[in-house]
């Protein structure tokens, strides 16, 4: 019992519940000595959650060495914790490997819990009518689903960028390991405010929050802006240390054009994030003041404009879906010359590319509201600037079929799983100029059709990839290998059911399947349709399934893996699995191109034989 | 070289087959207005861009990952080629070139379902959670489904009571939010005579999914003739029409006649009692009260209520109208 209780995690929830109840009851104290009616639930659960996310950081010990410094005491050096075994991930560590797994662990937990939601609305939707849910409850469990899921996909790119960065670019750590493990466990209890919202009565609105809508949703509302302010504070963070890292600590000679691909895309990825994610942000804490203070920025009643709410978020969720594709368009060109045996074809396109998306995202945000209301003559410059997308994405597609061509290439499970990528982000990809020429966009915005859309570009940008990278680094976070007849059979299940699902998506929502609906007109004829959607989910849940099995299994039973799995040039390989403590006992320089296969007796990095 | 025919005839194949398949599955409705034409037309050229991209991508692809494949006992790595400038520029010459036209053919279609006829009819369209209500200025009349006189432009001026909301009949193609607080336009010429439904296209609340209604598509002559009806329907006596109004304005949505309590204050024994309003003070439900109360109703907020929850109905009713609407309440004493 002492044990549980000495772990970071329990100790911040224990905290967090102190915090909540604590500042409910400050704010209803406040209230009543100024003589209002004591008990107002909103700001009080609203003050109570914010209170309890501080005092879950106070719990879980990240605060302590800033609390020492800012006292004038010393603080040490982080340590080896790797004596603490399993329970060094359950509190605060500063080892940018261990936060890799936290988020990771995280992110596949946050996702599981927002896919379980979609398997229950999409059972819902099996048949027209509604079968077991409420109204209410289907909108709360669809919303909350897309914003589950988006946390979930912020948080295992951080997982990806936290282990990999620093490991790729021969750092001992990021460049901030004290706010990389506060910006962690921020994440935390923003998760926790987030599924909240569930037993403060839900909320109606979708991920998207539109007022007037979400002015008047019932309080769950609150703690969904809230917990997705708290995960974006996080993000921003995160991102900071990212982009500090890869510039300063890279490794001798490590050129912008000889760093691996993928800190490229972390790169992009971090530069969005830093500077757009304020935006939604601030646009979600002006309705919480409007709910809570009677300000009246969208409210029309008062003056304000609710498209504006529309600017303001977009200004940021468009570019957020760069910020959930390019990690994973930059997995895929990190590992596919390592199956395909041959360097990336046309390295530096690929880099700017990623750039290049990046920076026209911020161009872009208008498209989603072709249909809003918003000023009309805007549509046109939205729609060139929309296009423009398919340019750079275009150059990626071409250049990993360069890098295919004349191959010799391997079909390992990480392989499998990048294929899918490409092809499911090719269905994403060649589906979006609909969506950008205004006149089409008219038909298809808020149908079903841009739903299959935009899982399509998830799925392909960051889903496949994402368990190609965990098939692929999971001998290098554990020493050993995930069973490939399991893999095979994930990827067997999950492929093709997705494909079959968001191609059904697309086909009822140009037929007139409007998003977001609990039920649909039986005149419509969709049942069948939805049925074989329903069925799609539950294989792609099937075959999630498999891959926590594989992964609980392998981990103490899986194939002893320590060496260079995948036969790769990459330095993380070069040395035996697990990484110790602070990456690297020998610093290396590089000495050539990173993907250079095929060029006989060359190397690209090598390791110093003496400081 | 052998691998490049092969691959030119296999995409060329690809492209038609693909093309074929997806024009002859059905994927849109029917085409029920002028604008409905236009769009599907550039939607054709949207499918052959998909058909032909999708071939190109996938055919290289599954080539290569054939015929390139690692096979039993091979060692060694793949051919040494780390790029090629000309392709690159190719790769991003040409897409940028297409995507340039295709904004320009977008341009133009959007010119084209935009284009404005001035000789068009307006109908009013008011929304709220969660109902449709149309009002026909120039005939004086109010209803709860929509009628369209077939091979006339029609140009609608939305507006919306409470939240988001977005019109869309999927036969029209087109969709356009409703914004509270602000006029949005939409123009359609509807071409086929049917019944269709209008389905709420932005999401309003609980009840999104059933918030559709009756849009029925007529001959001229059908049209006049319904609008006659309409307009004979419409009771001079001013209770009936009150009532009618509180029906077709969506007012019995919030405000009961039974007593029982809902968004808004019953209006049972309304008339000629002490009201508390929410500053603390009160006051009597008079005439002058009850006509403020539609047209203005934050002017004086009841106590337990919010304000900002009711239209302001100033300008989408007349004189007689709200006059007519007291009428009707004053009876419910």
């Amino acid at each position: 019992m002492r044990k549980f209780i000495s772990l970071g995690l329990v100790r911040g929830l224990i905290w967090q519940i102190v915090g909540t109840a604590l500042g409910i009851g400050i704010l209803t104290g406040i209230r009543l000595l100024i003589g209002l009616p004591a008990w107002k639930p909103e700001s009080a659960f609203v003050f109570g959650a914010l209170l309890g996310a501080m005092f879950f950081l106070y719990g879980v010990g990240v605060l302590d060495d800033w609390i020492k410094l800012a006292s004038g005491k010393e603080i040490s050096e982080h340590i080896d914790e790797s004596r603490l075994g399993w329970r060094r991930y359950f509190g605060a560590s500063l080892d940018h490997k261990v936060i890799g797994i936290q988020y990771l662990t995280l992110a596949l937990i946050l996702m599981s819990v927002g896919g379980t939601f979609a398997l229950i609305f999409r059972s819902e939707l099996a048949d027209t009518g509604m079968q077991f849910l409420t109204l209410m409850e289907y909108n709360t469990l669809m919303s909350l689903h897309g914003m589950v899921m988006i946390v979930g996909i912020l948080i295992g790119i951080a997982a990806f960028m936290n282990y990999l960065v620093p490991m790729l670019i021969g750092a001992r750590d990021m460049a901030f390991p004290r706010l990389n493990a506060f910006a962690f466990w921020l994440a935390v209890p923003a998760g926790i405010i987030l599924l909240s919202s569930m037993a403060l009565g839900g909320f109606d609105t979708g991920w998207t929050g539109y007022p007037p809508l979400s002015a008047r949703a019932p309080i769950g509302m609150q703690m969904f802006f809230l917990g997705v302010s708290l995960a974006g504070f996080s993000t921003i963070l995160g991102s900071l240390n990212i982009i500090v890292t890869a510039i300063r600590l890279r490794a001798p000679r490590m050129t912008p054009f000889r760093m691996p691909i993928f800190i490229w895309a972390s790169i992009a990825t971090s530069i969005i994030s830093l500077t757009a994610t304020q935006l939604i942000g601030l646009s979600f804490q002006m309705v919480m003041f409007q709910r809570l203070f009677g300000m009246g920025f969208f409210d029309p009643g008062k003056g304000g404009n609710p498209i504006l709410f529309q600017h303001l978020f977009w200004f940021y969720s468009h570019p957020a879906v760069y910020v959930f594709v390019l990690p994973g368009l930059g997995l895929i060109s990190e590992m596919l010359p390592v199956f395909a045996r041959k360097p990336l074809f046309g390295y530096k396109w690929v880099a700017i590319s990623s750039i290049a998306i990046a920076l026209i995202g911020f161009l872009v945000w208008g498209h989603h509201m072709f249909a809003s209301g918003m000023a009309e003559y805007l549509r046109v410059p939205f729609m060139y600037s929309t296009l423009l997308v398919a340019v750079p994405t275009g150059v990626k597609f071409f250049s990993w079929l360069g890098t295919l061509w004349r191959g010799k290439i391997t079909y390992e499970t990480p392989m499998l799983f990048l294929l899918a990528g490409i092809v499911v982000f090719l269905f994403g990809g060649l589906t979006g100029p609909p969506n950008a020429t205004v006149s089409t966009d008219l038909h298809l915005t808020d149908t079903y059709f841009i739903v299959g859309h935009f899982h399509d570009t998830m799925f392909g940008g960051y889903v496949f990839p994402f368990f190609a990278g965990i098939y692929y680094w999971f001998p290098k976070m554990t020493g050993r290998r995930l069973n490939e007849k399991l893999g095979k059979l994930q990827f067997w299940l999950m492929a093709p059911a997705f494909i079959v699902l968001s191609l059904e998506m697309m086909k009822v929502g140009m037929l007139g399947m409007r998003r977001r609906i609990a039920d649909y007109d039986p005149a419509l004829q969709f049942v069948s349709e939805n049925q074989i959607m329903t069925v799609a989910a539950f294989l792609i849940a099937l075959g999630v399934l498999i891959f926590f099995i594989n992964v609980f299994w392998s981990i103490r039973k899986g194939e002893v893996a320590t060496g260079n799995v995948w036969n790769s040039r990459s330095p993380e390989w070069q040395v035996a699995s697990p990484m110790p403590m602070h990456n690297y006992e020998k610093p290396f320089e590089v000495v050539g191109e990173p993907y250079d296969y095929g060029l006989p007796g060359s190397v690209y990095v090598k390791f110093k034989e003496s400081e | 070289m052998k691998h490049v025919v092969i691959i030119v005839i296999l995409v060329i194949a690809c492209t038609f087959l693909i093309h074929t398949g997806l024009t002859n599955i059905g994927l849109l409705p029917a085409e029920a207005s002028t604008q409905s034409v236009e769009i599907d037309r550039l939607f054709g050229v949207h499918i052959w861009l998909v058909s032909a991209l999708f071939s190109l991508i996938m055919v290289v692809m599954l080539y290569s990952l054939i015929v390139f494949r690692r096979r039993k006992g091979e060692t060694g790595d793949g051919a040494y080629i780390t790029g090629n400038t000309t392709l690159e520029v190719l790769w991003t010459a040409i897409p940028l070139l297409a995507v340039i036209i295709l904004a320009y053919i977008g341009g133009k279609s959007l010119g084209i379902i935009r284009r404005i006829d001035p000789s068009a009819m307006q109908v009013k369209v008011i929304s709220g959670q969660w109902f449709w209500r149309y009002q026909y200025p120039d005939y004086g009349v109010t209803t709860t489904d929509l009628y369209l006189p077939v091979g006339r432009q029609i140009k609608l001026e939305m507006t919306s009571n409470d939240v988001l909301h977005s019109f869309w009949v999927p036969e029209f193609r087109v969709k356009q939010d409703l914004v509270p607080g602000r006029t949005t336009e939409l123009r359609i010429t509807p071409t086929l005579i049917g019944d269709y439904k209008v389905r709420c296209a932005e999401l309003c609340g609980a009840s999104h999914a059933y918030m559709e209604g009756l849009v029925r598509v007529v001959s001229q002559g059908d049209f006049d003739k319904w609008i006659s009806e309409q307009q004979s329907a419409a009771p001079m006596d001013p209770v009936l029409r009150g009532q009618q109004l509180a029906q077709q304005l969506g007012c019995s949505n919030c405000h009961s006649v039974d007593g029982s309590k809902k968004t808004g204050p019953t209006w049972l024994h309304l008339y000629q009692s002490e009201v508390e309003l929410s500053d603390g003070s009160s006051v009597e439900a008079d005439d002058n009260y009850l006509k403020t109360s539609i047209v203005n109703s934050n002017l004086q907020v009841v106590a337990g209520y919010s304000a900002n929850v009711m239209p302001n109905f100033a300008d989408l009713l007349d004189q007689t109208e709200v006059e007519s609407l007291v009428v009707y309440i004053k009876t419910l004493k």
